[in-house]
């Protein structure tokens, strides 16, 4: 017998299978609908691939063993991606409902995770589209030769270069100080940055202009904004490999270091990045689900884009690695080549006597010779594997990292050009999916008005997070935006992954939900579905979860901040938050987290309530019958 | 052999003496440092006695395109010189050859005609380097406007004319619509209202009249 909470009126809630097939010979119905396959599956790839696969995958792939982080990657996406993934399709084709309906559909006091998954689709779209603005920024500045991060800038009386760059290097100036014009701690605002205002502006139109009618417009943006990634990866694969030094750095991407499965960690981060990589629990999925007819092979489309997003990972990797093992290539030769020439002027040694070769030799030759000498030219010690294993993630990658391997390539305008065209495709990709998680809720909740058409509730939503963005475009908003990344994205989601999985297997139930899948694609479930759905992934959830939390609240909460004025510029400084923060960060990850049971509580309250109401009156009546039945 | 020891005295005076006005860390003297290999690759020449004629020729020139005063090659002295092929040089007037030029003229010369001493050697000012003298910073000249603008206009444009053309059309197929139902209405008018109640079976019953058991169970 198998478990199952009790759900009375389900059958009240949702279409039966009769009115699904009769939906679907009249094609009645007001809902949208894809043109074809092939738009929905770019739709749920564009969202599912995105920025995090090209430059967070990479960087837990080489911290964390090379090719042995594979492992754990793909067990982990086979146990908790596809399952869940699948899951979400299934139920919002059955359903037929955006993220929100599904929810209140199989349980009115459920609509808490609808809500808690709006909410946290509404923050990550807010700073999402700062970073296509920086993209944006970035891509209108390419257009010109030498690329402006290629060189510092003159100072002011054109005595020599300006000091702060001169102490970093010319383009982590540009990205702290040209684009971001960043303040020394998160409590100076800074002002906001015009420039970047003009991008924002920019990046929120080309998105409203693509979801300007629904998936009707998205469909077609998809067929750009979904392949043109894979072909400019392609591009740079090519590019990549015929540098110098790229296979040094797809060497040691993958090089496997098996010691690191045995830390937890490992585990830990793979599981998340399967999770956030799939873009599960935003609602998004569920509604590009339900847009599809009954009948439409739901597990195909799961098992398809589960592999389509492990292979991106994969892929983007390596590239990413060909061009970094270039740059640490690069960075060794000239540290080798300093040091080569430091020593030739202190000896006057002829050109050619120390090579590379026999650099090592040469030097220990001196330091048993003239070791003070040595001492005092100071050379700094070059090592590839240090150069190699810089681990920049995230906004670094991107912007410092890789810009700077570009300008060390030839016809380096073109290939910026490129690189920042895909970043703002895999971008805005994901940026579709954020919205739709976004604007079918309200809609579900009934915040406009029923003869609002679809461009305004759109335009309306795209005005809203456009304007409450503009904090991210202030001198302190990349701080703001790394404290909504940390926390606005990472717990709630866990937490409405598990309550979606626990609602389907146990509220809704495995039967039914086994039942519809045999509906819609013809046979049941096999075994693999129905152990991860009932014990494997939740389980795996409630781990990453229990574990996450722990370490977000035990660790000390920092950020890490440019400032001039520190004693160890260039590196960035770890400052404290300010306390106000903490009430930030509780707004941020708590309230969507515990919408699900208050809302379930709310909606307990108030029935309770109706009920008692309806009692009274139905007395009221019982007595006003029997007052007449008695004889005057 | 009385008349060669003289002319030995003389010239160990005259060497000592030019040994005297050029020495390394001298007051008036630059150091010159080459690097061929580095520079040339392959193609590097071998740095011998015709290329040092050279370079003090170039060093005449550089004085007197400075200065206006003949020198020659004899005013440039060079001594110290290394296998790194690096050596200090001092240059002395042409009025009095133990007199000294100054290292701010001599300096100011260098700066002159970097280009053309550079040249001759096939050399960069980072590869004939003067030790003392720092190569003239190129100042990058700002583009009138900021390219940056442009692209983001064109983008813009675009993206403004896309939204107004989509907004456009929208309105004009709901007014098309509009009118399409005003003229149609009064024929369909008896048509909707029968589907109106076929459609009240089809719906998804209201939540608030579910719970109909309760009432039945008094």
């Amino acid at each position: 017998m198998k478990f199952k909470l009790p759900n009375p009126g389900l059958e009240d809630r949702i279409l039966s299978y009769e009115q699904l097939d009769s939906l679907e010979e009249k094609e009645a119905g007001d809902r949208p609908k894809w043109d074809n396959k092939t738009q929905y599956m770019l739709t749920c790839v564009g969202f599912c691939v995105g920025l995090g696969n090209v430059w967070r995958f990479p960087y837990l792939c080489q911290s964390h063993g090379g090719g042995a982080f594979m492992i754990p990657f793909l067990i982990l996406l086979v146990l908790e991606g596809i399952p869940l993934l699948h899951l979400e399709f299934a139920i919002g084709q059955r359903i037929r409902r955006g993220g929100l309906g599904v929810w209140s559909a199989i349980h009115p006091y459920l609509t808490g995770i609808g809500i808690a998954s709006m909410c946290v689709s509404l923050t990550i779209s807010l700073y999402y589209n700062t970073i296509i603005a920086w993209i944006l920024w970035y891509f209108f500045n390419s257009f010109q030769d030498p690329l402006p991060w290629s060189q510092c800038p003159m100072n002011a009386n054109s005595t020599g270069i300006v000091s702060e760059c001169e102490r970093s290097s010319p383009v982590d100036y540009f990205w702290y100080r040209e684009t971001l014009n960043t303040t020394p701690n998160i409590e100076d605002d800074g002002g906001l940055q015009w420039w970047i205002l003009l991008c924002h502006i920019c990046a929120w139109s080309v998105l409203y202009i693509c979801i300007i009618r629904g998936i009707e417009t998205t469909g077609k943006a998809v067929y750009v904004t979904s392949t043109l990634p894979y072909v400019v990866l392609t591009i740079f694969l090519i590019r990549g490999l015929t540098l110098k030094g790229s296979l040094n750095g797809v060497k040691f991407l993958f090089t496997p270091d098996l010691a690191e499965l045995a830390k937890p960690s490992t585990w830990l981060d793979a599981g998340a990045q399967v999770f956030y990589s799939f873009s599960l629990a935003f609602g998004g999925l569920i509604s590009f689900s339900s847009y599809n007819s009954v009948h439409n092979n739901c597990e195909q489309d799961a098992v398809i884009i589960s592999i389509i997003n492990g292979f991106t990972s994969v892929y983007a990797a390596t590239v990413i690695y060909t061009i970094i093992g270039f740059r640490a290539t690069e960075r060794f030769d000239n540290c080798l080549s300093g040091n080569i020439l430091a020593l030739l002027n202190m000896f006057e040694l002829p050109e050619g006597y120390i090579t590379d070769s026999n650099y090592d030799q040469v030097v220990q030759r001196l330091n048993e010779t003239s070791p003070e000498i040595i001492q005092q030219l100071d050379l700094p010690t070059c090592n590839l594997r240090t150069f190699l294993s810089e681990g920049v993630e995230g906004t670094g990658l991107a912007f410092i990292v890789f810009t700077e391997a570009i300008t060390k390539m030839p016809l380096s305008p073109l290939w910026s050009v490129l690189f920042f065209i895909m970043l703002f495709c895999l971008g805005l990709s994901s940026m579709f999916g954020n919205i739709e998680g976004v604007v079918v809720p309200l809609q579900d909740l009934k915040v406009f008005p029923k003869s609002w058409p679809k461009e305004a509730i759109t335009g309306v939503t795209c005005m809203f997070c456009c304007l409450v963005g503009l904090i991210f475009l202030q001198g302190s908003g990349n701080y703001w935006l790394s404290l909504f990344d940390t926390y606005g994205g990472s717990i709630p989601l866990l937490v409405v992954a598990f309550c979606e999985m626990f609602s389907v297997v146990y509220i809704y139930g495995i039967d039914r939900f086994n039942d519809d899948i045999e509906f819609m694609i013809g046979h049941k479930p096999n075994f693999f579905w129905q152990a991860t759905w009932r014990v494997i992934s939740p389980l795996i959830m409630l781990v990453i979860l229990v574990f996450y939390f722990i370490t977000k609240v035990s660790e000390k909460i920092l950020y890490k901040a440019w400032d001039p004025e520190s004693d160890n510029f260039p590196t960035l400084e770890e400052k404290l938050y300010p306390s106000w923060i903490y009430v930030i960060i509780f707004i941020l990850a708590g309230i969507p987290a515990l919408a699900v049971p208050l809302v379930a509580v709310w909606k307990c309250v108030m029935t309770k309530k109706r009920d008692k109401y309806i009692d009274n009156i139905v007395d009221q009546i019982q007595i006003n019958d029997e007052i007449k039945k008695m004889p005057a | 052999m009385e008349d060669v020891v003289p002319l030995l005295l003389l010239l160990l005076c005259v060497s000592s003496a030019a040994a005297q006005l050029c020495a390394p860390d001298a007051s008036n003297g630059y150091k010159v440092r080459l690097s061929l290999l580095t520079a040339l690759g392959d193609e590097a020449y071998v740095w011998n006695d015709s290329e040092m004629f050279l370079f003090r020729a170039a060093m005449a020139f550089a004085m007197r395109t400075a200065d206006g005063q003949n020198y020659n090659v004899s005013n440039v002295l060079v001594c110290d010189e290394t296998p790194r092929v690096s050596f200090w040089f001092v240059v002395t007037s042409p009025l009095n050859s133990s007199l000294l030029v100054e290292r701010r003229q001599v300096e100011e010369a260098v700066r002159k005609s970097r280009n053309r001493i550079n040249s001759a050697f096939l050399l960069t000012d980072n590869t004939l380097e003067f030790l003392g003298i720092p190569p003239t910073l190129v100042a990058p000249t700002p583009p009138s406007s900021p390219p940056w603008l442009i692209v983001f206009g064109v983008v813009m444009g675009a993206v403004g004319a896309g939204i107004v053309l989509v907004l456009g059309t929208s309105v004009m197929q709901s007014r098309r619509e509009k009118k399409k139902a005003q003229t149609g209405f009064e024929e369909g008018e008896e048509e909707s209202r029968a589907e109106g109640n076929g459609a009240a079976s089809d719906s998804v019953y209201n939540l608030s009249f579910s719970d109909d058991d309760r009432l039945t169970q008094m």
